[in-house]
């Protein structure tokens, strides 16, 4: 049986580096966001209140809930989320639908080929999002590529309007984000044991009936990292819908990113990155248990 | 001849749609007309312009600054913790270390960035009030916020590494009484050295990529490459962007087929080493 490393010394040190910095840099900063998100705006520099005053010997907590009550008034927020979420759950679906076939193509494939098919899949996402969305600009444009096409061949008469609508942010969501899905599907199908669909179809089961009672229950801990790795960060996607959507898309982190930026309204940015956390904490739960059970399979 | 199932056909069509846009963007990029839809013959113009464009060469060298020391941090950082992820396994917040260690996997990048910029913000005014250091944001808050969700990319890649290794040769430099650390130095990081070099690849293209995080935490004068795009981008499609596109396209596929033979090689070569009690399930 395997021994335990002893690390009497180093253990401590080699633990509380990356500990600091990333209490420091990636939790710290969220109570910070908490705070300032019951703060008031203010015009000053930094353009809010202090929460915590001390005056007359008398520390004054002022938690403003303002902020989270302009939330609800005003319907634009719920519409934000509530398209951010749809946004997201449509290309979620649409990735697994695609990537699924692809992984398992991937996956059968000979060793040699598995490793250039895994190279072409993960190329595209060490390149920026905003090249790849820019991209689409040019194709989808009244006057670009796709148009040109099909004007050409006849199909249609007039320009299609695509860019700067919601079939474009979906287009390029689920562009950007399809390698995310194939990769950790493809990480787990590819420790299938093939034997397993023959023990199926020697018993009588259909090849399809195999592939759904089979391999699909085997690679649910792949589908659902595959899913939230898509699903999270598409919800609080910015450059997609800025450069692809229009006046009728709605996402939230398009919304925060304008409250931030134009408004200067801090505050109501915060309390827009709270609500949006909160809403993301089951799924953000999921998958960090799905990654930690995977990652205990493995030690 | 085996007809082509459905699975194949999904991914041939798959890889074109991932790739047709970007081979499409970078023919354009040639295009001597001025006028981004219209052909107007071949033609390097765009390109030679580029060099011209100082604004654009001074984001260059920031952007490359800024993705060189976010590698070298995030690889430090992502090796020590997935060494202390994978070799030990109960510690005093565990949970909590591998929750933030995960996280900013798929943290939206709003949240990361205006978070980060609360903090640098907050630090600002106590340095300020406490010790009247004036504390300017710039590449040095982007190298911080670059570095932080970079070390999750690391510590996937290089955890898996640690993972696969063989336990009993550390165990054997420890029984003959080497140090823990020059085991750590001597055995374990030549061992896992190929995805520390991916990792560092892969730390390195993150950064150079990222547009929002650098958007919220960045100060006057510290304009990296993406947010220059960004800012020409909103404006629409022009020749130059198509150009400055595709030398990134170009750059970042030259990486990652490096990182990708390194891969191999380290592939390889523990493939080479009897198998030891491979899970089989």
């Amino acid at each position: 049986m395997r021994k335990h490393l002893r690390l009497p010394s180093g253990k401590a040190l080699v633990i509380s580096i990356p500990y600091l910095w990333m209490f420091l840099f990636f939790l710290l900063p969220f109570v910070i966001v908490l705070k300032i998100s019951f703060s008031q705006a203010a015009i000053a520099i930094p353009p809010y209140e202090a929460i915590f005053q001390y005056a007359n010997q008398a520390l004054t907590v002022v938690l403003n809930m303002g902020n989270y009550i302009f939330l609800t008034q005003d319907s634009l927020y719920f519409a934000a989320y509530l398209g951010s979420l749809k946004i997201a759950l449509v290309a979620t679906l649409v990735c697994l639908a695609l990537g699924y076939p692809m992984a398992y193509a991937i996956a059968r494939a000979p060793r040699e080929r598995q490793l250039i098919y895994l190279l072409l899949i993960m190329m595209p996402t060490w390149t920026a999002i905003l090249i790849r969305v820019y991209a689409w600009m040019g194709i989808l444009s009244s006057n670009g590529l796709l148009n040109s096409v099909l004007q050409s061949i006849g199909l249609i008469d007039a320009p299609l309007q695509i860019l700067n609508t919601n079939t474009a942010v979906y287009i390029g969501v689920v562009y950007a984000y399809l390698p995310f899905m194939v990769l950790p599907l493809y990480a787990n199908l590819v420790k299938h044991d093939e034997t397993l669909i023959e023990a199926a179809t020697d018993l009588g089961a259909s090849r399809i009936k195999a592939f759904w009672k089979v391999t699909v229950p085997l690679s649910r801990s792949g589908i659902i990292a595959g899913s939230m790795l898509v699903f999270i960060p598409v919800v609080g996607e910015f450059v997609i819908p800025e450069l692809l959507g229009g006046p009728e898309t709605l996402m939230i982190g398009k919304v925060l990113w304008q409250e931030f930026f134009n408004n200067r309204d801090w505050p109501v940015a915060s309390a827009l990155a709270i609500v949006m956390l909160a809403i993301l904490l089951i799924p953000i739960t999921l998958f960090h248990y799905n990654q930690a059970r995977e990652l205990e399979k493995k030690a | 001849m085996r007809r082509p199932d459905f699975s194949s056909v999904v991914l041939w069509l798959g890889l074109v749609f991932i790739y047709l846009p970007m081979i499409i963007l970078v023919i354009y990029s040639f295009n001597a007309s001025r006028l981004v839809t219209v052909w107007g013959g071949w033609s390097m113009h765009w390109y030679v312009g580029l060099l011209d464009n100082s604004q654009l060469m001074s984001a260059v060298k920031r952007s490359l600054q800024i993705a060189f020391y976010t590698a070298t941090a995030a690889v430090a950082l992502g090796t020590l913790a997935a060494f202390a992820m994978s070799r030990f396994q109960r510690f005093r917040g565990r949970t909590l270390f591998s929750g933030m260690v995960t996280a900013p996997l798929v943290m939206p990048e709003v949240i990361t960035g205006l978070s980060l910029l609360l903090l640098f913000v907050a630090l600002a005014q106590i340095l300020e009030s406490l010790f009247g250091v004036l504390f300017d944001r710039g590449m040095l808050t982007i190298w911080i916020a670059h570095t932080t969700f970079s070390v999750a990319y690391v510590v996937i890649v290089v955890s898996s590494r640690l993972g696969e290794l063989d336990q009993s040769i550390e165990e054997a430099a420890l029984d003959l009484g080497a140090p823990p650390w020059k085991t750590f130095l001597q055995i374990t990081v030549p061992m896992i050295a190929p995805s520390i070099l991916a990792g560092w690849l892969l730390a390195f293209t993150l950064s150079l990529d990222d547009l929002v995080l650098a958007s919220f935490v960045s100060g006057p004068g510290s304009t990296t490459l993406p947010m220059e795009i960004f800012s020409a981008v909103r404006l629409g499609v022009k020749p130059e962007i198509n150009a400055v596109a595709s030398v990134i396209l170009f750059a970042v596929s030259l990486l990652t087929l490096l990182i990708w033979f390194i891969a191999r090689r380290a592939d390889k070569r523990s493939r080479m080493l009897p198998p030891d009690d491979e899970l089989a399930g």
